[in-house]
């Protein structure tokens, strides 16, 4: 088995890493770079940055936390947020980021995702889904951080953005983002069943058994977290050595 | 650290990020854009991600084809990376046969789209791969020299090379069951599949010791 990437997820709000619950009701952290910063010294194996309010006030904030990171962070840096076109892809990874997560824009346009993929690569395109449950195993993919229904089955939109050339998946569940109740474990299987390109899960990790769900169970190829990581619920090590007890290989870090 | 290090921009993505960890490194960094620079050069990076097809075609329009392999074979360091190190090699398959470099006899192939158990394999890889030395390469003359066999790096990449010359293979990570080529070195020329400017302390040694080399 391959090793499963942990990725410490920081949303932004303006200057700040907030957390969320259920893509709502915000407060504050602290300093993205000083988190970022400390991941990274942990052992972290990518980082994900998230801007929360970029498609609600149409701009983006992240161009210089992004900048400020990579001068003393050397992990692949995910952003995501506000990203509507070519010319926003270009200027986030002259920045300094390695890959783009796009939700709305591709929503909205999904030749977006054939561009970015033949522009940038495919390593570089990763489909963000916000998922909510509608039915039983039915799930319909959300736009604007969780607040507009796309009308889009996760599950084809999924499939159409792999066939499209979407490199990864980063896959949200809106239910449980922020409820350290454990991931959608259905979610996640019923995307890594339909789909050949690695799916990040993310959303609802509280606690070890929710990782050895998700991985052995549902087949996801990393994990996003946040909420256990900012309140110092857990350290990275302390989640790399209790992965390892339960036979979840993740990186060797040398401490 | 001695001298210069010329990045080859060829309007490849990642160029940014591998001079931030060169620089980080103490490194003075020189950007090659004309064919011209190439001769004078003390050591040369050659960056990459995206389709190899695109990136010979820039290269070609560069007319940096011939200067590149004369650099090569000029007997001085050259580091490519990950698309960088594919196009060191004679051909590729990705969308048909692209004509490399042709500095390192060999092939770029597709990773297997099923594991050795005829499971489907998720592609491209990405991940933190260990890397182990290859059977007939030499890893101690390489920039991998201070690093400990096992010691995990950043890989993303659909396509792996497939060098002629066994012994041209100095580093391999296992992914499905497959052992796929992490690192390449022949003479002067060192290449690897992951991304040491993504790979935390592991890369940032790694690139240390080609800056010594």
């Amino acid at each position: 088995m391959a090793n499963i990437r942990l990725i410490p997820r920081l949303d932004i709000k303006g200057k700040y890493l907030i957390k969320s619950v259920q893509l709502e009701g915000v407060r504050k952290v602290g300093d993205p770079h000083e988190f970022a910063r400390r991941y990274y010294l942990q052992g972290a194996d990518e980082l994900l940055y998230m801007d929360a309010v970029a498609s609600l006030y149409d701009r983006n904030n992240l161009t210089e936390i992004v900048r400020e990171t990579v001068q003393d962070v050397f992990i692949p840096i995910t952003v995501g947020g506000g990203i509507r076109s070519l010319d926003d892809v270009r200027k986030i990874l002259l920045s300094g980021a390695d890959k783009v997560a796009v939700n709305t824009a591709a929503i909205r346009d999904p030749s977006l995702i054939d561009q970015i993929a033949r522009q940038f690569g495919s390593q570089c395109m990763v489909l963000s889904i916000e998922a909510k449950r509608v039915t039983g195993n039915r799930w319909e993919a959300y736009t604007d951080n969780g607040r507009e229904k796309s009308g889009r089955d996760v599950i084809s939109w999924a499939r159409e953005a792999a066939d499209r050339g979407a490199g990864e998946i980063l896959l949200t569940s809106v239910d449980r983002e922020g409820t350290r109740r454990g991931f959608d474990l259905e979610l996640v299987a019923s995307v890594t069943q339909a789909v050949r390109i690695p799916v990040v899960a993310s959303g609802g990790m509280g606690q070890m058994e929710h990782l050895a769900a998700v991985v052995q169970g549902a087949g996801a190829s990393a994990i996003a977290m946040a909420d256990i990581l900012h309140y110092g619920r857990a350290s990275l090590p302390e989640i790399r050595d209790a992965a390892s007890r339960i036979g979840i290989p993740t990186r060797k870090v040398a401490a | 650290m001695n001298g210069v290090v010329s990045i080859v921009d060829y309007g490849a993505g990642n160029l940014f990020n591998v001079q931030r960890a060169l620089e980080h490194l103490g490194a003075k960094v020189e950007r090659v854009t004309r064919p011209e620079q190439i001769p004078a050069a003390d050591r040369i990076v050659l960056p990459g991600v995206g389709a190899f097809g695109k990136a010979m075609q820039q290269l070609r329009q560069r007319r940096m084809v011939p200067a590149l392999r004369e650099f090569a074979a000029s007997g001085r360091p050259i580091l490519g990376i990950c698309l960088g190190m594919q196009l060191m090699l004679d051909e590729s398959e990705e969308f048909g046969t692209t004509p490399g470099l042709g500095i390192v006899p060999g092939r770029v192939e597709s990773i297997p789209s099923t594991d050795t158990e005829g499971k489907p394999l998720n592609v491209p890889h990405i991940g933190w791969a260990p890397i182990h030395p290859a059977t007939k390469g030499n890893w101690n003359e390489t920039p991998l020299e201070a690093t400990p066999p096992g010691e995990a790096f950043y890989f993303v990449h659909s396509l792996v090379v497939r060098p002629q010359r066994p012994e041209d293979i100095v580093a391999e990570c296992n992914y499905g069951g497959h052992s796929l080529t992490a690192a390449i070195a022949n003479g002067n020329c060192f290449g690897c599949q992951f991304h040491p400017e993504k790979s935390a302390t592991a890369g940032l040694k790694l690139i240390a010791r080609f800056l010594q080399s």
